[in-house]
């Protein structure tokens, strides 16, 4: 758990962080939203103590993180940042191994450990292991920039807009797998973006920070049914609340099971939102919902969506 | 092989061994090119001898510029030497524009003759284009890959070790090639106080007007210069074949 209690840190006369508190559990995908210069970033830097606060205490799990020594408090914490920061001269494979070198393990472990990270991120190990990073492209770059901060398995993780540089596809493809390993290795996840569809579709719970202040801390679903202000409500966008809404639920938890239809098959996993995209596309009012293996389950109707 | 024999380092070594091996045997050679000199062999030092001297001044000095100019580069790259950095620049400066001559004719009254008044001159004299050059390739690290190590735990320490001055190294030693190569021509002019270098038959051959004996001085110097160039270019198109060090982008 990460607490962080009245913190505030100023920059000679201004205030980047102005008297911030935020509790983020364990497990959790918190994901910190806000403008350019909203104080996002320190939020995350102080959490490493990449920068100091200047008053106001963080703790992880009860212990202050100023009186922790900086490299044992960063090394079991994953740090990602946007212009990704692999070191040119070193392999993937000493990239990804970075931490484990520091901490000493032995070098077939952390080759090992570097190889299960690469597949877990999509990239052959046989292929990347021994590439240099000028090499990759951007998106394989920033899948090593993300296992490189998870090689020493770390609870916490840092991301600081890890996707801002990536063309849509790939971003949403890195969406999916982060949220995937976040998931199934019950990572504590503090991830900044300035992207609410990316705020929307990872977050647990979403933090949404404006000069340096904490406005609103809620989850995807309470963030747009009752926004704090206007800040909000124009962060989250006016004009597409509705679609918004309808991309945080899967279509089977609204879908009407075992009933046949015979429109185009949706999975069942898909969003709300996608299942109306697809209603006006095939101009239907029901689509047929199918499991991952293409098995029916049920069907959707139009009527569905407007359910509350 | 047929890579080796076409290689000119190679070519340039033997050449400048050879030269030194066989010069003491050259007096019917310049005594038919020179027949108006009464001695047209530069006797004095042997040609070995005085390249050996030559060596340890040049080697001596720039071992000490690359110590002390490397090292005030790392200093004021960090944040505790950040405040020195233009003071360090322009005492570097100023001890690239006295001529090496002036700093000579300071230095003997206050050390007397010999190799140390070279020593001290070639050492100013080589330090800005180390300086200069390490700081530009500190600076040029991404302050993105500074950042990204201090995060994932690295000491500062390792930091330097391990991600700067790797990538500065190309710079840094483009930097020592500039700075030895000088002073290995600057190196002759030591020969006026003392030093036991390959200007010592071209001062001397300048002072009785014995092109022989300047000959004699300047096509081992010459030679030397070009196989130090070529052993330095070796060295970095090594460090750039083993390591890529652009950043990805």
């Amino acid at each position: 758990m990460i607490e962080i209690e009245h913190v505030t840190q100023r920059y000679g006369a201004s205030v980047a962080v102005d008297d911030l508190s935020l509790e983020i559990a364990a497990g959790e995908f918190c994901v910190i939203i806000g403008t350019s210069g909203a104080g996002k970033s320190t939020v995350l830097r102080m959490i490493n103590q990449l920068a100091r606060q200047s008053s106001g205490a963080i703790r992880i799990d009860g212990e202050d993180v100023s009186r922790l020594p900086l490299a044992q408090l960063r090394r079991r914490i994953g740090y990602v940042i946007q212009s990704i920061g692999l070191f040119p001269h070193w392999t993937v494979a000493r990239n990804v191994g970075a931490v484990p070198e520091l901490l000493g393990w032995p070098k077939a472990r952390t080759r090992a450990r570097a190889a299960e990270l690469l597949a877990a991120l999509k990239l052959a190990p046989g292929a990347f292991l021994d590439r240099y990073p000028h090499e990759l492209s951007i998106g394989q770059q920033q899948r090593v920039g993300i296992a490189r901060a998870l090689a020493a398995d770390p609870d916490i993780l840092l991301m600081d807009e890890p996707f801002g540089a990536l063309d849509p596809i790939t971003r949403q493809a890195l969406q999916a797998e982060i949220a995937e390993i976040q998931r199934s290795n019950r990572k504590t996840v503090v991830f900044v973006t300035h992207d609410m569809d990316e705020a929307l579709r990872l977050a647990s719970r979403i933090a949404v920070m404006d000069q340096g202040q904490l406005v609103q801390a809620a989850t995807p679903l309470e963030l747009l049914s009752a926004p704090a202000n206007d800040f909000v409500r124009d962060l989250v966008g006016r004009d597409d609340l509705g679609l918004k809404l309808l991309g945080l639920a899967a279509v089977e938890r609204r879908m009407r099971p075992g009933e046949p239809a015979p429109g185009p098959p949706l999975a069942a996993g898909a969003s709300l939102r996608e299942a109306l995209s697809r209603m006006v596309a095939e101009g239907c009012d029901r689509l047929a919902v199918v499991d991952a293996e293409g098995r029916p389950l049920g069907a959707i109707h139009l009527a569905d969506l407007l359910r509350r | 092989m047929t890579m080796r024999l076409r290689d000119p380092l190679l070519w340039a070594s033997l050449a400048l061994t050879a030269l030194a091996a066989l010069m003491p045997h050259s007096k019917p050679l310049f005594a038919a090119l020179f027949p108006g000199l009464a001695r047209p062999l530069f006797e004095l030092d042997g040609c070995a001898d005085l390249l050996a001297g030559h060596l340890l001044l040049v080697g001596a000095s720039s071992g000490a510029a690359i110590l002390l100019g490397v090292g005030a580069a790392i200093f004021v790259t960090r944040p505790a030497g950040a405040e020195f950095r233009s003071l360090v620049a322009t005492i570097v400066a100023i001890g690239q524009t006295f001529p090496p001559v002036a700093v000579l004719a300071v230095a003997v009254p206050v050390i007397g003759f010999g190799f140390y008044p070279a020593f001290i001159a070639l050492l100013l004299y080589g330090l800005l284009p180390i300086v200069d050059t390490a700081i530009a390739g500190l600076d040029a690290v991404p302050a993105t890959l500074r950042d990204a190590a201090r995060g994932m735990g690295m000491s500062e320490g390792a930091i330097l070790r391990k991600v700067e001055l790797p990538l500065a190294a190309p710079a840094i030693i483009g930097g020592i090639r500039i700075s030895v190569i000088i002073n290995v021509g600057t190196a002759t002019v030591a020969s006026t106080v003392g030093a036991r270098t390959l200007g010592l038959p071209i001062i001397i051959g300048l002072d009785a007007a014995n092109p022989a004996y300047i000959l004699q001085g300047a096509i081992p110097v010459a030679l030397l210069a070009i196989v130090l160039d070529l052993a330095f270019g070796r060295l970095l198109t090594a460090l750039q074949r083993r390591r890529h060090s652009r950043p990805g982008g």
